[in-house]
Parts: structure tokens; C-alpha cells; sequence
């Protein structure tokens, strides 16, 4: 079992980055250690700005010290980045067209039982719904870590939203296919494609290993780029397999599973299943138990596939 | 430069703007003027030909509703064509909207939704000090905009790193789009409550040149701590109908009433 989370990595990669670029600045909200950015946060005191529990400041701060050429990281919960500042996010990052970094951390049900006030189940919604804002939720931390160095290379806004504790991997160490903006082809295959993003690809992974044994080939597409969405991707898919299967941790509206559906509509018709996390707030329990409850774990995925196949 | 002539040159091309363009938010167009003009055409390093000069000084209208005033300056000092600007602001397809646009030279953030400004503007004095360059970052408020909680946030942000060199307007006309600041939600103590927050407050008549001017340079001697000006203006300064009525926020003035403050804007310039 990997230990490592994507949080870490995010640390471990802007630590070495700002090293060599000292426009590089961290921006957090009291969220330091629950951003996993205590080591950085340490090492690099000139390039690390604390503004206290205040998200809209965090991400007008950021926007401010954007557009005088720094490259900030605003690393917040998910859930408070991307809607208590969200118009922030709207207006001095993606209206302003300024090069903020939002980091929403702890992502969709991480915080668990906490309940809904720190879940982010409708982050793909918000921040994919305002003109240049691009949305990202990388599955392992091996994709995490190639996400990051490519936006780095960038000066554009965007959203990158990231669990809160360690994932299966779904890739290996010099075995990372990665192109920003396009679907990684986790595994091939001609009856079903199972689109998902974020932590549950490694489940839609397995759920494809499983569903081979029951003689059906699957095709998995890790989406962690939501927007802009791989749209070729989705239409090939649809032109060659029979089914799609959608799976995100996000509520059923505005997410990514809306998205692929809105593409399939329009160019290439074919049945789409969304699994989601329901529109209300979910049940108490860990992520685990409630990707569980609602069927977006590898069983249910399979259990959804071979009914609707 | 006379720039109490310029300012009346400046309202006069507002109420133009605003006539010609049948919208505009007039009020605060002029009760801002005086500190535009003394911004930048004194104070503030901006060259329209050098906005990408790291250098230079940071502007931010924190009130983007007063844009009309904002692009009349910007328009005269050569940051971009005043005819387009007169031709087509507001009208279909124009750049020129009705807020702030980082798209047009000399505009630096877009701004519009009210309570914003600051926290972009305590960034850009951040970013100054972590580069040591010496610029200064100007950001100009209106008062009814003091109720956004979001401000706050930035003042509390702004003392805590001891930004001096930022410098806040609070344009206090003391009326907002419903009526006075003070029936609509409390705003009298503005001056206490940025001190309380650890700000440098220096209290001024917000439409007097000399007193702005004297407020900004005090502004840059002031050490450790960002400073607020709270300029005590008059909503539609310079034109005696439009002057301390709510009703004038965004009013757009008929012909007669047009050519009337035209005219009276003539009369005092030729008094100076």
C-alpha cells in the first residue's frame, strides 16, 4: 500500500521547484499542516505567506501578488476554496486571468465524517463553471507529480483538487503517461470504457481487472482533466464501446459524469451512467465507507456495469 | 500642471462619457476626481508605454464603478485612444465595459464586485517588498463598500505585515445606491476602526488637491504600517444638482442637464 499522499507530493515538488525560482510562493489559510506544506512552510520562509482563516483574502492575495509576477500556490481545504471564495476564484483569478495556483486540498468526502461543511462534492461545478478556469483532480501521485510540473511551466489559472490521504497507485515509478489536457488510457478495451477521475480511478482500474475475469473488456480513462475536458477521448469512446460508466466523487450535477454526457449527446450518442455522489449530503463514515455506500468502489462499478451492459 | 484645472477638465469629460454613453455611475465619478488626478498626474510612476516596467506604481480601483473617472484619467494620459473610448463606451462589442478591465492598457485588475480591490492590492505591496523594489500600490475604495467583510480580511493582512508601501482611499461621500451610509449600514467610525486594525488613518477634505496631496506624501514617510486616507468627498462633486443626492449614483443626465453642468464646470474653471 502506497503511504505517500498526492498532498506530499505537491510539497515535495514546489520545495524543489522554489528552490531554483524564487517567484514560487506558497499562499496558506491556517491550512499549513493539513495541506501536508509544514516542511516547506519551514524551508522557505521568504516564499511562504500565511494569511491566517481568511479564503477570500488568501485567493485575493494571491491574485495581487500574481500580477506582479509571482507564481503563487494557494493551498486551502477544497471545500472552503472553492466556495467561500469562490468569487474570488472568479473574478481575481480566472476574470482577471491572473497565474493562481488554486490547491484545494482534502477534496470531495476526505474530511469524512466532519460532514458536508468540509466536503467538496460540488468543486468541478463551481470552479469548472466560470470562463478560464481549468479544473483538475489528478488520480496517484505519480500523475499528481506530472500535473504539477506542467502547470508550473504555465501562467494561466487553475484548480487542482487533491484527497487527503494516500491512494493506491495507479501508475509505476518511469511508467507515467502523461499529456496536460488529455485522458490517460489506463487500460484498453472494446465492450465498456469506465471514465473516471481522482481517487476513484484506481477503483474503476480494478473494476476493469474484475470485469475481464467475467469475460467483458473495459477501457479506463483516468479524466483528471475535467476542464478543459478530453473531449476526442470521450467521442472515441463512445464510437467504440457500448457503454460509458462515469465515476467521480462529486455530486450528480455540474460534475464530470455531466460533462462526458453533454459531449456523448451531441456527437456520439450512446448510453452514459453517472455515478456520483448524491445530490444531499452523504451518510456519515470515511471516504472508503462512502464511496462503498454509494457504489463507487470497484464492486459497485462492476455491479453497474454488468446490469447495464 | 494646475490639477485642480485638470479635475475640472476630468469631470467635464465624465459627464461627456456619460451623456454621450447614456450609463455611467456619475456620483462616485466625481467625488473620486481629485484623487485620480493627483494620483496620476503627480504622484503615481506610470508611463502609458511602459505598463510591463516592474517598477512602476499599482493602482487598483477597488470601487470599479467609478470606471467613467478611471478611464477619462487614462484616457488623457495617453494609456489609450480617447476617441474609441468616447465612440464606443458601453456600446455593443466595445472593450470599454462598464468595470475596470485588466484587457486595457493601464488597467491593472478587474474590479467591479465590491470588496475585492484591497486583498489584490495588500498581493501586489506583498510582491514589492519580497522583490525590494520601491513602487507604491494605490487602492481607492468607496465607502459603502467598507460593509464587504472581505475587507477586513486585507486590513488585517495589510497591518499584520506592516505594508507601508500601500496606500488605501476610502472615498467617503456618505451615500451609497439606497440612501446615506449611515441609514443604510453604520459607516461614521471608519477612521477608529482602520486604526484599531494597526493602519496609519490620515482624515482629509477628499475633494481639496493640496490635502490630498499632502495625505499621500505623509502616506509615503509613514514606516512599518500601510495607511489609509479617508477622503471626506461630495458625491457628484463640482456640479451643484448632482451633489449629495443618492438618486445621482447612476443617474444619466438629460440634455438640459447636460450642457447645465457643463456649464457651470466651465465657470469654475475660469475662477481658478
Amino acid at each position: 500500500m502506497n503511504k505517500i499522499a498526492n498532498k506530499q507530493v505537491i510539497n515535495d515538488v514546489l520545495l524543489e521547484e522554489s528552490a531554483k525560482d524564487k517567484d514560487i510562493i506558497v499562499l496558506c489559510s491556517d491550512s499549513r499542516g493539513s495541506a501536508g506544506m509544514k516542511s516547506y512552510a519551514e524551508q522557505r520562509p521568504e516564499q511562504f505567506v500565511e494569511v491566517g482563516i481568511a479564503e477570500q483574502n488568501l485567493v485575493g492575495i494571491s491574485a495581487g501578488l500574481a500580477a506582479c509576477g509571482k507564481k503563487p500556490f494557494a493551498v486551502s481545504p477544497a471545500s472552503f476554496l472553492s466556495t467561500r471564495s469562490m468569487e474570488q476564484a472568479k473574478v481575481d483569478v480566472a476574470y482577471s486571468n491572473t497565474n493562481v495556483k488554486l490547491i484545494g486540498i482534502s477534496g470531495g468526502v476526505s474530511y469524512g465524517a466532519l460532514g458536508m461543511t468540509h466536503h467538496s462534492a460540488t468543486d468541478i461545478a463551481t470552479m469548472g463553471s466560470m470562463p478560464n478556469m481549468r479544473v483538475y483532480l489528478p488520480s496517484d501521485r505519480f500523475q499528481t507529480e506530472a500535473l504539477i510540473r506542467s502547470v508550473l511551466k504555465d501562467e494561466k489559472p487553475a484548480y487542482i483538487r487533491i484527497g487527503r490521504n494516500a491512494v493506491e497507485d495507479v501508475y509505476e515509478e518511469g511508467n507515467v503517461p502523461f499529456e496536460l489536457d488529455k485522458a490517460t488510457l489506463v487500460k484498453d478495451g472494446t465492450d465498456v470504457t469506465i471514465i473516471a477521475c481522482g481517487e476513484l480511478v484506481g477503483d474503476a482500474k480494478a473494476a476493469a481487472e474484475e470485469l475481464a475475469g467475467k469475460g467483458i473488456s473495459t477501457r479506463v480513462l483516468d479524466m483528471y482533466c475535467i476542464k478543459p475536458i478530453d473531449k476526442d477521448a470521450i467521442i472515441k469512446a463512445a464510437k467504440e464501446t457500448k457503454l460509458i460508466v462515469t465515476v467521480e466523487e462529486h455530486t450528480m450535477y455540474g460534475g464530470m459524469g455531466s460533462m462526458v454526457a453533454q459531449i456523448t449527446a451531441a456527437n456520439a450518442p450512446v448510453k452514459v451512467i453517472n455515478l456520483t455522489l448524491p445530490d444531499a449530503p452523504v451518510v456519515t463514515g470515511k471516504s472508503r465507507e462512502i464511496f462503498k455506500y454509494y457504489g463507487l468502489d470497484a464492486e459497485g462499478i462492476v455491479k453497474t456495469v454488468t446490469e447495464q451492459l | 500642471m494646475n490639477l485642480e484645472a485638470k479635475a475640472l477638465d476630468i469631470r467635464k469629460d465624465i459627464i461627456e462619457l456619460i451623456y454621450s454613453a447614456g450609463c455611467g455611475h456619475i456620483g462616485g465619478d466625481l467625488s473620486v476626481t481629485d484623487i485620480l488626478v493627483d494620483l496620476y498626474y503627480k504622484q503615481m510612476n506610470v508611463d502609458p508605454n511602459k505598463m510591463d516596467d516592474p517598477n512602476r506604481d499599482r493602482f487598483v480601483l477597488s470601487k470599479g464603478h467609478s470606471v467613467e473617472a478611471l478611464y477619462c484619467v487614462l484616457a488623457d494620459r495617453g494609456f489609450f485612444d480617447k476617441k474609441e473610448l468616447f465612440d464606443t463606451y458601453s456600446k455593443h462589442l466595445s472593450k470599454y465595459i462598464g468595470h475596470p478591465n485588466n484587457k486595457i492598457n493601464g488597467v491593472e485588475m478587474n474590479t467591479g464586485s465590491l470588496g475585492h480591490g484591497l486583498s489584490v492590492a495588500v498581493g501586489m505591496a506583498m510582491a514589492g517588498k519580497m522583490d525590494k523594489r520601491d513602487y507604491r500600490v494605490y487602492a481607492v475604495m468607496g465607502d459603502g463598500e467598507m460593509a464587504e467583510g472581505s475587507n477586513w480580511e486585507a486590513i488585517t493582512a495589510g497591518a499584520h505585515y506592516g505594508l507601508d508601501n500601500l496606500t488605501a482611499f476610502v472615498d467617503r461621500n456618505r451615500l451609497q445606491i439606497s440612501g446615506t451610509t449611515e441609514e443604510v449600514m453604520t459607516a461614521d467610525d471608519q477612521e477608529e476602526r482602520w486604526a484599531a486594525f494597526g493602519w496609519n488613518v490620515i482624515s482629509i477634505p477628499g475633494n481639496n488637491m493640496e490635502a490630498i496631496d499632502n495625505a499621500v506624501e505623509e502616506a509615503k514617510k509613514t514606516k512599518g504600517k500601510p495607511t489609509v486616507i479617508i477622503a471626506n468627498t461630495t458625491k457628484g462633486c463640482g456640479v451643484s444638482f448632482i451633489e449629495n443626492k443618492a438618486a445621482w449614483h447612476h443617474k444619466v443626465p438629460t440634455e438640459a442637464e447636460y450642457q447645465q453642468a457643463l456649464k457651470e464646470l466651465d465657470e469654475r474653471r475660469a475662477q481658478l
